[in-house]
């Protein structure tokens, strides 16, 4: 008796330890999100403030400006939300329906063999460094574009696509996948056992079921491709004012308007840098809305 | 029970583990920040060590690398380093003392110069106007490269080449070179709007040599043979042509500093690049020597 009862003291305190261990830990995430949001949002925020010391801007020619040429203090984003924007919906269009199809095909089609190449292949291009998608993009998709284009380069929105495509693909394919192989095996049976084909019982039953898990998928790749930087970068364009007129014109998303000049920047030019963080920052925070909204009723949980 | 037990434990000591590294390397650094500081104190120059840190230009990194090296191998106990952060960074740091030295490949501006900080102009470089190999055009002038960068021109037609639209490459707002080239042409602010902006040297030299059609810049010291230079005004970008003047394009490299910030290493490493060993360290990396 006694001894059974050092024992439920022992496990007791370990119980307790264990709890502040992991209370420590998730607070370290929790306080990293509130400081950079502080962070960005305090700086970006100044210039639009009166009695700014680095000087003031307007946020309506700000966020409606088709030119950003800092050197004459002219900071306009509306080019850059509208590439990003076009760039990231683009990448969704592509993506999705190829990220899906080989979803299914891992999770309900393929033979133990092919599997055993799909699925560490999607997993290796998870694990690439974006820089390197931006290298491939910038030494083949670049110089295919200029072949077709009827422009004279070949850094362009259909480029930043191409290669935002690629890069959303694991997440789309990942999460759809591990959607679909949680759709309980009973809903399977039951439509084959009233006849149904592999193909419908796929279509009209397992796809229905997973749907939200799927589109969680789809929203996750969304926070991607809008957030990718690096290797966007190299295949953009980054042209400094100008809507993008075609598939084919040159961009500058917003990411790499940070990225490119943060390093040079000071006084008013850096804060609207950080400016165009607090926008960037705005949209992940739409998208994880979205997100937690969709997954509110999943199946994933 | 035992499995989760040792994973428990593993956690644990993972935990600690991190505490350990945290603690250790809090105490650790006030040493090695004190042999610098007290440094200054000793009177033999001999026997130099301590951290001697740069921050400036991408530009003139290559040229700061090799001097800090050859500085490092004379004196074993200095450790140098150099982060390529641009020539605006470069300055600020040096003027907050967050290093000993900022390097700059542009003039220093007024609003710059107002933080009270000294210059001192180590070498000079010219700025390579680049075609790609594949273009017959071999010259330009002076007054048809800024044209071009305005877009005025954009066909190669009306520069003797193919008939061809110009793709025109620049570099990034804020950028050294880019500050430089539109100063020294001068039509600051106005760069065409469907100029491609590529970040740094190597991605200018990159974009050029991948389109027959594209027209960019880079430093001396960053050309290859992927790209091809052009005269300018019937000038070849040579380093003779930089010094004598014949060569238009072409800017200072600075090292700025405060007197205070300076320890030992640092004063010695300034006397080292104006030294003739340093010049030639300077010319043996693309750039062009003021001694």
């Amino acid at each position: 008796m006694e001894k059974d009862m050092k024992l439920d003291k022992k496990n007791e305190l370990k119980e307790k330890l264990a709890h502040y261990l992991f209370l420590f830990n998730a607070t370290v995430a929790i306080i990293s999100v509130a400081a950079i949001a502080f962070f960005v949002f305090y700086r970006g925020l100044q210039p639009f403030i009166p009695g700014n010391a680095e000087g003031n801007y307007n946020l309506i020619d700000f966020l409606s400006g088709l030119e950003w040429r800092p050197s004459l203090g002219k900071f306009g984003i509306l080019y850059m939300i509208v590439g990003s924007l076009l760039a990231t919906f683009g990448a969704i269009i592509l993506g999705v329906p190829v990220g899906i199809l080989t979803a299914i095909f891992i999770a309900e089609l393929a033979p133990k063999w092919a599997k055993k190449i799909i699925k560490p292949a999607v997993e290796m291009l998870a694990g690439i460094p974006s820089v390197l998608y931006g290298l491939f993009g910038l030494g083949v998709i670049v110089p295919w574009i200029m072949q077709i284009s009827p422009q004279a380069q070949g850094q362009s929105l259909l480029a930043v696509i191409i290669v935002l495509m690629i890069m959303i693909l694991p997440t789309v394919i990942t999460i759809t996948e591990s959607a679909i192989n949680s759709v309980p095996d009973a809903y399977r049976e039951g439509s084959f056992g009233l006849g149904a084909t592999k193909l419908y019982t796929i279509f009209k039953v397992v796809l229905p079921a997973a749907k939200s898990g799927i589109l969680a998928g789809v929203v996750l790749g969304i926070g991607r491709a809008i957030g990718e930087t690096m290797a966007v970068m190299l295949v953009a364009g980054n042209l400094i004012a100008g809507l993008p007129k075609s598939i084919f014109s040159p961009i500058r998303p917003l990411t790499t308007n940070i990225a490119m000049e943060m390093s040079y920047a000071f006084g008013l030019h850096q804060e609207m840098l950080f400016a165009t963080g607090v926008v960037l920052f705005v949209f992940i925070i739409l998208i994880n809305l979205i997100l937690s909204r969709i997954t509110r009723g999943s199946v994933l949980k | 029970m035992k499995r989760s037990k040792f994973s428990f434990i593993l956690v644990l000591m993972l935990a600690l583990s991190v505490f350990l590294v945290a603690c250790t390397s809090g105490n650790e650094t006030p040493p090695t920040e004190e042999p610098g500081t007290e440094e200054p104190v000793a009177e033999e120059p001999q026997n130099l060590s301590g951290p001697l840190t740069l921050s400036g230009s991408t530009s003139v990194e290559k040229v700061g690398l090799a001097l800090i090296e050859e500085f490092m191998a004379l004196n074993p106990d200095v450790v140098g380093t150099y982060e390529a952060i641009g020539s605006s960074g470069g300055i600020k740091n040096a003027a907050d003392g967050v290093t000993q030295i900022g390097t700059a490949s542009r003039e220093i501006k007024d609003e710059e110069k107002a933080w009270g900080i000294e210059e001192l102009t180590i070498a000079y470089d010219g700025i390579g106007v680049i075609v790609n190999p594949a273009n017959p055009v071999e010259d330009l002038t002076i007054d048809q490269i800024t044209k071009i960068y305005t877009g005025e021109i954009t066909n190669w037609k009306e520069l003797g080449g193919n008939d061809e639209e110009i793709v025109v490459v620049s570099r990034e707002d804020g950028s050294g070179t880019r500050g430089a080239f539109e100063e020294i042409l001068g039509f600051e602010g106005k760069l065409t709007q469907k100029a491609l902006i590529a970040e740094g040297n190597g991605n200018v030299q990159t974009t050029v040599a991948g389109n027959p059609k594209a027209i960019g810049y880079v430093s001396f010291s960053s050309l290859d043979n992927t790209v091809k230079p052009l005269k300018v005004e019937g000038v070849e970008p040579t380093a003779e042509d930089v010094i004598n003047g014949t060569y238009k394009i072409s800017r200072p490299f600075i090292f700025v500093y405060k007197e205070e910030n300076l320890t030992e290493p640092a004063k010695a490493f300034l006397d080292f690049v104006m030294s003739e060993e340093g010049q030639n360290i300077v010319e043996e990396n693309g750039a062009i020597r003021v001694k």
